[in-house]
């Protein structure tokens, strides 16, 4: 099984992964502490949009995918805001808005896009040096933003409000979080597939939420989590000849299976952790 | 009672719509360094709209909002002389995060972006924990509290600062009257030693024996001034529609709630 490290496209998916297990996992715990999830799940879509601009211009995908979904989650955070339309709402329009022009891009192409396929579900093969550089530089910059701001950031997803009255940037921060959320999307985006990223930003951070009430404890765990999914995952779909990204959700539900059915909370908490009335 | 002191808030004819709802009207109310102030008043009197009026939570329609004699915005470095206690209800007790790292939060902002917490701040965090009498719990997760319990870890947050005045927005609610009498001896104990409290509450029996201060609230501001000139039936009349009355009990009147109109317990 070792000797599949000796291919050159199987060192690069394994460093894709372990990329991937790591970012998505750090960004993670904010989506799961702060409900992002379906703002995750829609840029995640809109990625297609980017993706077939890409093509249809003759740019780097990835690259291409980078602008649109920062545009998208700026739209969306903006649109909530100005439109006083909800959140979730805007998100509703800006998912369906932004696949609907990947659609129409692809029909402007004129002709059927194998690789498009491979954005669609995920790719092992098709990562290249190129997607791999884009990838790093995307995590480092996602990773030296969560570390530089790491206090900021827990403060406003514990408590926007005193945040904002303590004097922190509160509406700033959550853009920038909303920034990195979207880089961290794009730079999974190849391995894992447009449809399933989304996934990895979820759970593997809802797994470790299940298993420690510290904070950064649940990032050392979401991460540890991540990497045995997306590389487990890589392995496993080398293996048995299955799509990766789908191989490294599946092997990351296994998990918040599992640590839903080992968590410490639910057995000390019990059936009604929202005891605050009395 | 310390005249050269700046007023720690001071709104000015100010109104606060939500769209077509009128929340606030027309209140004009300074908050002088070193009052004990209750601000008082039915659920929905537009209470907490005050506080975040004048914490610059929230925009006002009209009239001006000033903070140590500036406008919120400008508060800069100036935000650590305030203490904001928020409605413990608003803290999801799941959060994966313990007592001391909560109390740490108040310390983020003179900390700095990007500057990491020192001993000091850690210092600080333990005082405030200690101030308030939890110092036992600050490994705690914060789901594992009483109410009474949160509310402090909140208190300490808000000390943590080191603030010349403290905000708490209703910490009566949710919780049993002793919590309550023993948060406001400890709120006493600020105020003494010099700090300007304000406290948003609907529960006016417990709250006016401990205050300087009243502010009667219903939309627009009713009355302000000393507990025992101001809740006088006709003022209890107008903010609660009848439904309550006065008991004589030592010093200052106690109020008995018939029914409170809009609200669930």
């Amino acid at each position: 099984m070792l000797d599949v490290l000796g291919y050159t496209f199987m060192q690069r998916a394994l460093l894709a992964s372990v990329l991937i297990g790591t970012v998505t996992a750090v960004i993670g715990v904010y989506v799961v502490l702060r409900g992002m999830a379906f703002i995750g799940a829609g840029v995640a879509h809109a990625s297609f949009g980017g993706v077939a601009l890409g093509f249809l211009l003759g740019v780097n995908p990835t690259l291409a995918a980078v602008f649109f979904c920062l545009a998208t989650v700026w739209a969306i955070a903006w649109t909530s805001r100005r439109a006083e339309v909800r959140e979730d709402t805007a998100i509703g329009v800006f998912f369906a808005a932004t696949m609907a022009l990947g659609v129409l891009f692809i029909g402007l192409m004129g002709q059927y896009n194998v690789d498009l396929f491979g954005y669609l579900f995920g790719s092992v093969l098709s990562v290249t040096r190129q997607d791999l550089w884009l990838s790093g530089v995307l995590g480092v910059v996602v990773l030296t933003i969560v570390g530089l701001f790491f206090k900021e950031l827990l403060f406003i997803t514990f408590d926007p409000e005193a945040a904002q009255v303590s004097g922190i940037p509160v509406r700033r921060l959550y853009m920038l979080l909303l920034t990195v959320m979207a880089l961290t999307i794009v730079l999974s985006l190849k391995v894992v597939g447009i449809i399933l990223v989304s996934a990895m930003l979820v759970i593997p951070a809802a797994s470790a939420y299940q298993l420690t009430e510290d904070f950064r404890t649940m990032m050392v765990l979401a991460v540890a989590i991540g990497n045995v999914s997306a590389v487990g995952g890589l392995l496993l779909s080398y293996r048995l000849d299955t799509a990766s990204g789908a191989t490294m959700v599946l092997s990351a539900t296994a998990f918040f299976f599992a640590s839903t059915l080992l968590s410490p909370r639910r057995r000390e908490a019990g059936p009604s952790p929202r005891g605050v009335a009395k | 009672m310390n005249a050269e002191r700046e007023p720690v808030v001071e709104l000015s004819h100010v109104t606060v719509r939500y769209r077509d709802v009128v929340a606030l009207e027309d209140v004009s109310l300074t908050i002088a360094a070193g009052d004990f102030l209750a601000v008082l008043g039915p659920n929905g009197s537009g209470k907490t709209t005050l506080i975040k009026v004048a914490l610059g939570l929230v925009e006002p329609a009209e009239g001006t909002v000033r903070l140590f004699g500036r406008a919120p915005q400008d508060l800069g470095k100036d935000w650590s002389r305030i203490g904001y206690v928020p409605q413990v209800s608003l803290i999801d007790p799941r959060f994966p995060i313990r007592v001391l790292d909560v109390v740490l939060m108040g310390r983020y902002a003179q900390v700095g972006l990007v500057r990491r917490m020192s001993r000091k701040d850690r210092d600080a965090a333990r005082l405030a924990l200690e101030r308030v009498g939890i110092a036992n719990l600050a490994g705690r997760q914060i789901g594992r509290l009483s109410g009474g319990q949160r509310q402090r870890v909140l208190v300490a947050r808000a000390l943590a600062s080191e603030p010349e005045a403290l905000i708490l927005d209703e910490p009566t609610t949710g919780v049993d009257v002793g919590t309550t009498e023993s948060l406001f001896e400890l709120l006493g104990g600020f105020h003494r030693e010099g700090l300007t409290v304000v406290v948003v509450s609907h529960d006016v029996g417990v709250v006016a024996r401990h205050v300087t201060q009243v502010a009667c609230l219903n939309r627009s501001l009713i009355v302000h001034g000393r507990p025992g000139e101001v809740l006088q039936p006709e003022v209890l009349d107008c903010m609660y529609g009848g439904a309550a009355a006065l008991v004589g009990h030592g010093e200052l009147p106690h109020m008995v709630v018939h029914r409170h109109p809009g609200e669930r317990r």
